[in-house]
């Protein structure tokens, strides 16, 4: 080996690169791993949305009028929105880290494409949410009553709703992860839209109680949308006389959650930085 | 002997501040070459831009016979980084990490012989954020070289080690060397340079100041001698191209011994701080 070291000018061809899909799972199978060993964060992750969904099923466990349904079957369906949504956090957050401990260029300065960075994360933030969402429909279905749909366009309509919706909140959390200054900031700027979000997207207010102006920023992110989608899977045609238009808009959800995804990625494209703002 | 790094007029400006200002430098393939300089000379710009981490103003570079301008996959597989300072990879163990990062490259060294020859095999099955500094400096080591680089771009590795761990530190480094790899070194410290570096290159406010082998540099080995030596009850100096000659006069003035004899030259700190313009 140490003889065809000295060869600068010469590449060798006969190495052929890993490829980007096997490096994008080994990227995602460490992350999921790191995330896991991060014990503390683990643990708040998943909690919050337990600990929302009993609390809030507890508080308002009556019924909704002429609709036979429970308040906190609303709030199930809510509350999967939030964990399809985690991606925006957890992505804006990570990646201000990764940035600031040094990952990124580390990262850069190695042969790994970009692309498999990328695809490591989308695949972590697939993996943790989903693994929220069963959490959540346990406990739905268990402690509040939910009823899972029989039908299989309904499973068929919460699979697109929650793909399109985690790579949207997803992309979004990547484009929003180059606002905060550092990643000791990082918590505080993400954690102020989301919360925001979740209260004017129907989380945790049902949207008819809402002022319209409110409800009209709402429909500008995907997270009302995802909700609404939720809905239409677990709450059924009995809840659609909630919906301000009558009916779950199934066509619309698709239509915001599309562009987001496509939107976000533009943005990502445009924003992304893979420097912290002190290295210039 | 083939050239690793050629670099012609080489500039870079941040705003008001002229980074570099027109550097030249031949690194050959297989040799240890130090960059010295003190914080803002310049040297961290230089090295960065050698490493495709950062775009040049003007100039003409080729690592490895690509222009770091536009860094391909192949070319980042032969070259290795080993950053400043680094928190990242904190969850994983050592094994897990250099394992990962094995598969980034298409001709990877085997991960157990890399922590081995980092001295980490002890340690291999901790995880990253319980190891030393020095420990932790030695995964950074093991992930720059575990694929096999032609080119290692060390930026100084040994802040904040102890003695000993330099010492050892040392020695994995002469071992990388000995094997075929080009190494490119930037340093605060002069003895470091000196234990390692076949030639030194001192930088200072953007240009090179110097060149040549640590022995000899800015005309160290021709430079006047001082013989020192107690007389009457106190110390005598005096500067000679001659100290040979000022010594035999002394022992025949003193019939014998001379009490409290020493014969200097400028050691590489002298002629550093000469050269950077700093009264030593």
């Amino acid at each position: 080996m140490n003889q065809t070291l000295a060869r600068p000018a010469a590449p060798p061809v006969e190495t052929r690169q890993p490829s980007t899909v096997h490096l994008g799972l080994a990227r995602a199978a460490l992350e999921t791993r790191m995330f896991f060993r991060e014990r503390d964060a683990v643990i708040f992750t998943f909690a919050f949305p337990i600990i929302m969904l009993v609390l809030f099923g507890s508080i308002f466990s009556s019924q909704v009028e002429g609709t036979g349904l429970t308040v906190s079957q609303l709030y199930v369906a809510g509350l999967i929105g939030t964990a399809a949504m985690t991606g925006f956090q957890n992505l804006g957050i990570t990646i201000a880290m990764d940035r600031d401990n040094g990952t990124l260029k580390r990262l850069a300065g190695t042969p790994l494409p970009r692309s498999a960075y990328f695809m490591g994360k989308a695949l972590t933030t697939l993996f943790v949410s989903f693994f929220q969402v069963v959490i959540l429909l346990v406990i739905g279905v268990t402690l509040f009553d939910l009823q899972l749909p029989s039908e299989a366009f309904r499973w068929f309509t919460f699979a697109w709703v929650f793909v399109l919706g985690v790579v949207g909140s997803s992309l979004l959390g990547v484009a929003i992860s180059g606002l905060p200054r550092s990643a000791k900031s990082a918590g505080a700027v993400i954690t102020l839209p989301f919360t925001v979000l979740q209260f004017i997207s129907g989380v945790f207010i049902p949207v008819f109680t809402l002022p319209s102006w409110l409800v009209n920023i709402a429909s500008l992110f995907p997270l009302k949308w995802m909700c609404q989608g939720f809905r239409s899977v677990f709450l059924g045609d009995a809840g659609a006389t909630l919906e301000l238009a009558n009916s779950y808009e199934l066509d619309r959800v698709a239509l915001v959650l599309g562009a987001w995804t496509v939107g976000g990625l533009v943005l990502c494209l445009m924003t992304f930085r893979w420097k912290s703002r002190r290295d210039g | 002997m083939s050239t690793a790094v050629r670099v012609r007029g080489l500039t870079k400006r941040y705003g008001d501040v002229q980074a570099v200002a027109g550097i030249d430098l031949d690194i050959h393939a297989g040799e240890v070459f130090a960059i010295l300089g003190p914080n803002g000379a310049g040297k961290s710009t230089t090295v960065e831009i050698l490493e495709g981490h950062r775009t040049r103003d003007a100039g003409e570079v080729s690592v490895l016979g690509v222009d770091p301008g536009s860094p391909t996959r192949a070319w980042r597989s032969r070259i290795g980084i080993v950053p400043q300072t680094a928190e990242d990879v904190a969850e994983t163990t050592v094994r897990e990490t250099v394992r990962h990062f094995a598969r980034y490259y298409p001709r990877s060294k085997d991960p157990d012989e890399v922590i081995e020859l980092v001295g980490l095999t002890g340690k291999a099955n901790s995880r990253i954020r319980q190891l030393s500094g020095g420990q932790r400096r030695r995964v950074d080591v093991a992930l720059g070289v575990i694929g096999a680089p032609d080119l290692l771009f060390l930026d100084e590795p040994t802040t904040g080690f102890d003695p000993e761990a330099r010492r050892r530190f040392w020695e994995l480094i002469e071992g990388l060397a000995r094997d075929g790899t080009t190494i490119v070194l930037t340093t605060h410290y002069l003895d470091e340079a000196e234990a390692l570096a076949g030639r030194v290159a001192v930088v200072s406010a953007g240009r090179i100041v110097a060149e040549g082998d640590p022995a000899s540099l800015g005309g160290r080995a021709t430079a006047k001698a001082v013989v020192g030596w107690s007389e009457e009850g106190e110390r005598r100096f005096l500067e000679t191209d001659t100290p040979t000659t000022t010594v035999l006069e002394l022992t025949g003035r003193f019939d014998g011994e001379v009490p409290g004899l020493t014969v200097t030259r400028p050691s590489l700190e002298d002629v550093y701080l000469g050269l950077i313009g700093t009264p030593a």
